[in-house]
């Protein structure tokens, strides 16, 4: 136990967990955004919207079952499945119309959409602050390394993380569907030229996409206090871990996710004042060095 | 469209626009010239953006960043230094010119969407110190109260002032749009590949742009400082940043006053939707939505693309 | 007055351009030719520096010009158009040639003037030269597909070039207008005394205007001689015909 406190003193281990708990939840919205933004070509600012919405649904069905543990993974269940239906409506309502268009029509017609939800969030749930409760089984904390005290529910989440990670890459790369998408995001023309309906392929990535972000704010609702703006600073971490990671590429979101959490919590350790300068400053530092992302983009 | 009006006839109803604008203190209250003003300088604010945006087909989604650095400029030589006021007015926009100068630097080598998220996090990261720093920039309360000369201190002066600064910016940057520069920044736009192949050195013409741009965004958030008397973070924030890409878009950017259109109309919009409801973002966002459906290029493209088609009177003849 | 000497570049694997060579002397109208796919393209852009050559080194009139910037080769009098029209679709005939000119005299810098009101001169000096002065007001989207690749040689001659290079100027042409440009291509020649280097598909083309030809199959100089050279070669008839004993027209 000495030898790793003597390397690494408890104070920063802590910081370094605490950040890579924070990663899951990064690592799941930004996966759903590359994925999109790789594949379908948009830069879904809504992005982050949709992550609001999935904490804000996660509280609602929380609160339907009664708020305690079936609330919960009702919730985790549900919030998602809700996000998802939403996100359905937009990509068939406007979306798809513009897929001709150029790039930044779309992304401009995504942030009209991120008000539009914004302010829906506002109209059905209210401007307070909601909170989410943490299920019994996971309240409470785990003593790591002899004395180390670490919440369960961020031991949780750093389980669900690579959960999520190898499911997702088995959809990827061994399902129909996936090598589908892959196909796609690199030529769509033939893909349809094959006989491919790749409207509805582009649907499914985007829903599945979004699906993610919904995860990603029911599982962030017991740690946090589910307010309004919860999507103003998310979508630009997740913009930025997205192109770092590499356009479209789930590891690179894993390892962009990386970098963006462990930099800010080991930051906030160094210098608590500017702590959170420091993910953007190592943003800044990779795409002067690696323009493209560390990792291979579909672009 | 513009190139008509600034010769012969155009020129009376322009004098008349400016005169009438000059007079409008007299007719209208307060509240009515500050939001005048305040469209003014958001006017020129987007103009600033159409410059690369429109002109120069540069993706720049952070444009907020250079007004609110020339505002936060203007405003912490007000009020920490004993300098005279003047010198802040001109300080803020070169300070804003400057920093164009740098991210320009730095996120030119990159095309399209990597600069434009370059951009974004170096201009997050200057917003995060701008919120952080609480000592030096007053945190996430800003500066309010800003000292400015008597002369200003009034509204009539203070929209008088705005007006003056507005319309010269407007007028040297048609110019810079007019000239040898402005046709080689909408080549670039259109095609860079053979403006390289006729000896234009694009990097560097697009990095002149993005410093004039953040110059007259500065000069921009000077003029806030003088209407509004205050600073905030949110100035430099990636939301007004794309709220002023709305702006140029509903415009019309291919067109000079588009931009100023664009600013006018959403304000206007945005001071009577808040009047009867909070959720001015769902109205914008619907709004937006509805532009880029069906008026790509703007209101002021449309307008022009009927004219051409002969189906309204030329009120001013080329 | 061009060397080219061993150039090659390969994309991920594929030699596109296999140690291509090419002697062009002032004053001569040179003509590359070969198969589609044969790297006649990729070897322009790597004169002209859109690309950089992985090996093998460009002079032009004794200076090494390998690996410039395409902006700097224009700077050495080295002026080209494209295979695919490249103007600029936003501005009329007259505005596309005069941004040339503007860039070759260094105005792109001035801020102030007016830019309808420069180089007005120069610019319909070289209008009347191709042929388009009465069409200078029409915006590009009007033109013919013809016109197009004329306003295309055009705007290369505002750099005042002393060197031409044309990537298929007679590609998608009717056939009076293919007559118009091989006409004004040979003025150029003999007028304004520009060296020119073309390449082209329609064998009567090149044998009709070009002083030597440089046949390149998969990337390689395989013969560089004056048109009978050519005609009778072997390797050329290889890669032409298949083989077949017959000198080609």
């Amino acid at each position: 136990m000495d030898v790793i406190y003597a390397i690494c003193p408890p104070k920063v281990l802590a910081q370094i967990f605490v950040g890579l708990s924070r990663t899951t939840i990064l690592f799941i919205v930004s996966s759903g955004l590359s994925l999109i933004l790789g594949v379908l070509r948009i830069p879904n600012v809504a992005h982050g919207s949709l992550y609001m919405i999935g904490a804000f649904m996660a509280f609602t069905i929380s609160k339907v079952f009664g708020g305690g543990d079936a609330g919960f993974w009702a919730a985790l269940v549900g919030a998602p499945l809700g996000v998802a239906l939403v996100s359905l409506a937009a990509e068939r309502g406007l979306f798809q119309y513009l897929y001709e268009r150029e790039h930044l029509m779309l992304l401009l017609l995504t942030f009209a959409v991120s008000l539009i939800f914004g302010d829906l969030v506002k109209i059905v749930w209210g401007a307070e602050y909601k909170s989410v409760p943490v299920p019994h089984i996971f309240q409470g904390y785990v003593y790591l390394f002899g004395g180390l005290p670490f919440p369960l529910y961020n031991l949780f989440l750093l389980i669900i993380g690579p959960i999520v990670a190898v499911a997702l890459w088995l959809i990827v790369n061994k399902t129909k569907i996936g090598k589908i998408s892959r196909a796609a995001a690199v030529d769509r023309e033939m893909v349809g030229a094959v006989g491919i309906n790749v409207s509805w392929v582009f649907a499914m990535v985007f829903v599945i996409g979004c699906l993610l972000a919904g995860l990603g704010g029911a599982l962030v609702a017991p740690t946090v206090s589910v307010t309004l703006g919860m999507d103003h600073t998310l979508i630009i971490e997740a913009f930025l871990i997205v192109i770092i990671g590499g356009l479209g590429n789930i590891w690179g979101a894993l390892l962009g996710a990386l970098i963006f959490g462990l930099t800010q919590s080991l930051g906030i350790l160094v210098w608590s004042q500017f702590g959170i300068v420091f993910p953007y400053a190592a943003v800044i530092v990779v795409l002067l060095f690696r323009p493209t992302g560390l990792l291979k983009s579909t672009w | 469209m513009l190139k008509g009006m600034l010769e012969g006839r155009g020129r009376i109803w322009w004098a008349a626009a400016i005169i009438l604008m000059f007079l409008l203190p007299f007719i209208l209250p307060r509240f009515y010239l500050y939001l005048l003003s305040i469209i003014l300088l958001t006017g020129l604010l987007a103009t600033s953006l159409n410059l690369v945006l429109g002109y120069g087909g540069i993706f720049q989604f952070h444009h907020a960043v250079f007004y609110g650095a020339g505002a936060y400029g203007t405003a912490l030589i007000l009020t920490r230094t004993g300098l005279s006021p003047w010198i802040s007015f001109i300080v803020g926009p070169l300070v804003s010119a400057a920093l164009g100068l740098i991210i320009g630097w730095v996120c030119i080598r990159l095309s399209k969407l990597y600069f434009a998220m370059l951009q974004i996090s170096l201009g997050s990261l200057v917003w995060i110190i701008v919120y952080r720093w609480y000592s030096f920039t007053g945190g996430d309360d800003g500066i309010h109260g800003i000292p400015l000369p008597d002369i200003l201190s009034s509204s009539n002066n203070a929209y008088y002032f705005t007006l003056a600064v507005t319309l010269i910016c407007l007028f040297a940057m048609h110019k810079i749009v007019r000239s040898p520069f402005g046709s080689a920044l909408q080549g670039i736009r259109d095609n860079p590949v053979r403006c390289e192949m006729i000896g234009i050195n694009v990097k560097r013409h697009q990095l002149l742009a993005l410093m004039i741009a953040g110059f007259f965004a500065g000069v921009a958030g000077s003029l806030f400082v003088v209407v509004d008397n205050t600073v905030f973070p949110d100035m430099l924030f990636w939301t007004l940043s794309l709220e002023i890409c709305i702006m140029c878009l509903l415009g019309g950017w291919f067109t000079f006053l588009g931009p100023m259109l664009g600013a006018a109309i959403i304000i206007a919009l945005r001071t009577f939707v808040s009047t009867y409801t909070t959720y001015w973002a769902l109205v914008l966002g619907i709004l937006m939505a509805l532009v880029i459906f069906f008026l790509p290029n703007g209101v002021l493209g449309y307008v022009e693309e009927k004219i051409k088609k002969g189906f309204i009177e030329p009120v001013i003849k080329e | 007055m061009l060397e080219v000497k061993s150039l090659s570049k390969s994309f991920d694997g594929f030699k596109a351009v296999n140690n291509a060579n090419l002697d062009v002397q002032k004053g001569e109208i040179v003509a590359v030719i070969g198969p589609n796919g044969a790297g006649k393209t990729t070897l322009f852009n790597l004169i002209t520096g859109i690309l950089r050559p992985d090996s093998g080194t460009v002079h032009f009139k004794g200076e090494n010009i390998t690996g410039l910037p395409p902006y700097k080769v224009c700077r050495k009098r080295i002026s080209r158009s494209f295979q695919v029209v490249n103007i600029f679709p936003r501005l009329t005939v007259f505005e596309n040639v005069q941004v040339s000119i503007l860039s070759r005299e260094k105005k792109t810098w001035n801020l102030f003037a007016p830019s309808s009101k420069l180089v007005t001169d120069e610019t319909s000096q070289i209008l009347e030269n191709v042929g388009l002065v009465e069409k200078r007001d029409r915006t590009t989207a009007l033109l013919s597909h013809g016109d197009r690749k004329v306003l295309e040689i055009a705007m290369a001659l505002g750099g005042d070039p002393e060197f031409l290079i044309l990537d298929e100027p007679t590609a998608g042409m009717a056939p009076e207008e293919t007559a118009r440009c091989i006409e004004l291509v040979k003025s150029l020649s003999g007028k304004l005394g520009l060296t020119i280097l073309f390449c082209e598909h329609d064998m009567e083309i090149v044998f009709g205007i070009a002083d030597r030809i440089m046949v390149m199959v998969r990337g390689a100089t395989i013969v560089q001689g004056s048109c009978d050279e050519v005609r009778c070669n072997e390797a050329v008839q290889d890669a032409y015909l298949g083989g077949s004993d017959v000198c080609l027209m």
